[in-house]
């Protein structure tokens, strides 16, 4: 039987829903076996100067093919807009990427996002032509802004980045889901697979995980924690759960008891 | 004149010294970069990977040469 949940962004299928970053890793190898246990389809890529003194130094398009998978350009380490453009201008030179990872950061100790400057920025790169995957704040208000502007997917932060704390803010998250039609992605925060689980469980499109795979004791097998997680937790919100109820139910029949 | 056919351009942030009137193509050979995986940037302006041989490098130039690595 063929899998036919899709996550749909910018008019592009994939099977898997959990998104991947590819920094923080010991090695390009480790990363890249990684990925492939974690069965993610994106991962995101940072934009950083070559290194022109040593010429060896490793490539990461060596180590993942960007045929196979679909890299997501970010804009790590931007605080402004002008930052931010500037470097999606030079990722999409790179080979035609389109489909990028916005992330303007307004404050250097809890890495969170400056809306101000995200908004802007989301509404000038969707007029060039990009499809603009947006890192924000786990605010209804912010993120239908950023869908009247034309952003292609909202990706608001469970907590801060690498911090591995787990869904802080539930209900915006179940608001952010109830407004929106535009795939919702929880970007940031999540430490183990029940944090991945509890957002695919609360109708979010994906996770995008990066730190708790890379940084976790064995990556390779919290790659597959996550992967699990991301489809059990798919699974059992398409699936309709139980209400909740304070009383118990007894789940052995009444009927022919001795 | 030891140095007359010779410039200095600033490249990822870093001084060398360049040949006059050699083309931006020459230096990613020299610097022996894979143009197909990278981006350049010259003066600020997003290059045309296609025209770097038509593009003649100037004394103080400022080029940026990225490419994709690592990050979440």
């Amino acid at each position: 039987m063929k899998n036919k949940d899709f996550l749909k962004i910018a008019n592009k299928k994939f099977h898997s829903r959990l998104i991947v970053g590819t920094g923080k890793y010991k090695s390009m190898s480790e990363c890249a076996k990684a990925i492939k246990i974690s069965g993610a389809e994106i991962v995101t890529v940072a934009v950083r100067r070559v290194n022109i003194v040593d010429k060896n130094k490793p490539i990461l398009m060596d180590y993942i093919d960007p045929k196979k998978i679909t890299y997501l350009p970010n804009t790590a380490g931007c605080f402004t807009s002008d930052e931010a453009l500037r470097t999606l201008r030079l990722a999409r030179e790179i080979g035609g990427w389109k489909l990028v990872k916005l992330e303007v950061l307004g404050d250097k100790k809890n890495l969170f996002p400056d809306m101000i400057e995200t908004l802007k920025s989301t509404e000038i790169l969707t007029k060039e032509g990009f499809s603009v995957m947006v890192y924000c704040n786990d605010d209804p208000l912010m993120a239908k802004r950023l869908e009247n502007v034309g952003a292609s997917a909202i990706m608001p932060l469970a907590a801060p980045i690498g911090s591995g704390l787990g869904i802080q803010n539930k209900l915006n998250i179940k608001i952010i889901r109830m407004q929106t039609k535009l795939p919702l992605i929880i970007d940031a925060g999540i430490g183990s697979a029940s944090d991945a689980s509890m957002a695919m469980e609360i109708g979010c499109d994906g996770v995008l995980i990066n730190t708790a795979i890379a940084k976790a004791k064995n990556p390779y097998l919290m790659a597959d924690a996550m992967k699990l997680a991301v489809n059990s937790g798919r699974k059992s919100y398409l699936s309709g759960r139980i209400k909740k109820n304070i009383f118990g139910s007894a789940s052995s029949p009444k009927k022919g008891l001795i | 004149m030891k140095f007359k056919n010779k410039i200095k351009i600033n490249i990822n942030g870093k001084k060398l010294t360049f040949n006059k009137n050699d083309s931006l193509f020459k230096l990613i050979k020299k610097l022996k970069i894979p143009i197909n995986k990278v981006a350049i940037e010259l003066n600020k302006k997003i290059i045309d990977k296609k025209k770097v041989n038509k593009i003649k490098l100037k004394s103080n130039d400022k080029i940026e040469i990225v490419h994709f690595i690592g990050g979440g």
